[in-house]
């Protein structure tokens, strides 16, 4: 039960990563030309991938409980800090994430930008913007693989679930060449603050010496829970807004 | 100097991220559990998830109050 919740966990954190990293790219690659754009993608890629080889293998040394504490501690923090947002989106207290205009954006920006390169990468500015896209959001991932994938004692399953998410973002994206707008990511990023909160509960608190009621089967309940409160606090703050908005909607 | 400052920053962005008070509620957390569990010996299961929703709500109050929509509604 704990792996599934785990793939789950870190394929839906890495498909809004990688939706986001694509809309980079996609915007470099399609205005400035495309092979600078992969030499920056593949310089990113083998970067994070030497992250997760070096630091997997490092965090499954350290005794189970201290990992626990200190991992799931961080855990904790990094996924509150991704289910607050989430929350302030969904409460109409932060813009959405909006794919399309963010792709606009960057097309424009890239459009306005000077071609200076060398003999090996042509164009630096496509280059660093897609190394630095594609690095920022895939250490989001690789944080989430490697603290997932060493709590469990299982980084193999972690990447997989990480993998997958990459391929099929990857190959619906260069399919319809547009940033993938209709995947409901604010929704998804919602839902992924949910899994980082409820993990980093789980293992912290074990981490700190408590032995959870059923053991494993309070994973759910705990998710179920931190769901349960992330949707009240939602509905809190929609009140909230409504409520400020009145006196000018009974003005007009 | 400020490279180590630079790179110093960014992983406390990365990590600790807009409200470093949900930081210091989950460290403040963690201690009273681990405290409980092994001081007072008490099975203190629920510690933590309540150190979380009470950090969670305060820090979105926080934010509530500091920010938000403005009477157009746009945030």
């Amino acid at each position: 039960m704990r792996e599934v919740l785990l793939a789950l966990s870190v394929f839906l954190a890495c498909t809004v990563e990688a939706v986001e990293a694509l809309t980079i790219v996609l915007a470099i690659g399609t205005t400035r030309g495309w092979r600078s754009a992969r030499y920056g993608i593949a310089t990113a890629v083998v970067s994070l991938a030497a992250v997760v080889a070096i630091l997997g293998p490092a965090l499954t040394a350290i005794p189970i409980d201290v990992l626990r504490l200190v991992v799931g501690g961080l855990l904790l923090i990094f996924g509150l800090q991704w289910l607050r947002k989430a929350i302030l989106r969904a409460g109409g207290f932060r813009p959405l994430h909006d794919e399309a205009s963010i792709y606009d954006r960057e097309v424009t920006a890239a459009g306005r930008a000077d071609v200076a390169g060398g003999r090996f990468v042509p164009d630096w500015y496509a280059f660093t913007l897609c190394f630095k896209g594609v690095l920022l959001e895939g250490l989001e991932v690789c944080f989430i693989v490697v603290t997932f994938g060493a709590n469990q004692h299982d980084v193999s399953l972690a990447v997989v679930g990480a993998v997958v998410a990459v391929v099929l973002v990857t190959g619906a994206g260069f399919l319809v060449h547009r940033p993938l707008t209709r995947v409901p990511e604010n929704t998804l990023k919602l839902v992924v603050g949910v899994m980082l909160t409820s993990f980093g509960t789980f293992w912290g608190a074990e981490g700190a010496g408590v032995r959870w009621p059923g053991s494993d089967t309070a994973l759910p309940a705990v998710i179920a829970a931190v769901a349960v409160v992330a949707t009240g606090l939602i509905a809190v703050l929609r009140r909230e807004r409504d409520r400020r908005r009145r006196p000018v909607a009974s003005v007009a | 100097m400020s490279r180590v400052r630079t790179f110093g920053a960014f992983w406390y962005e990365f990590v600790v991220g807009d409200d470093w008070r949900i930081a210091v509620g989950v460290v403040l957390g963690l201690a009273a559990t681990a405290a409980l569990v092994h001081l007072a010996h008490v099975s203190a299961w629920w510690a933590l998830p309540v150190a979380v929703v009470v950090g969670l709500a305060l820090s979105l109050r926080r934010a509530t109050r500091s920010g938000g929509p403005g009477p157009t509604g746009e945030p």
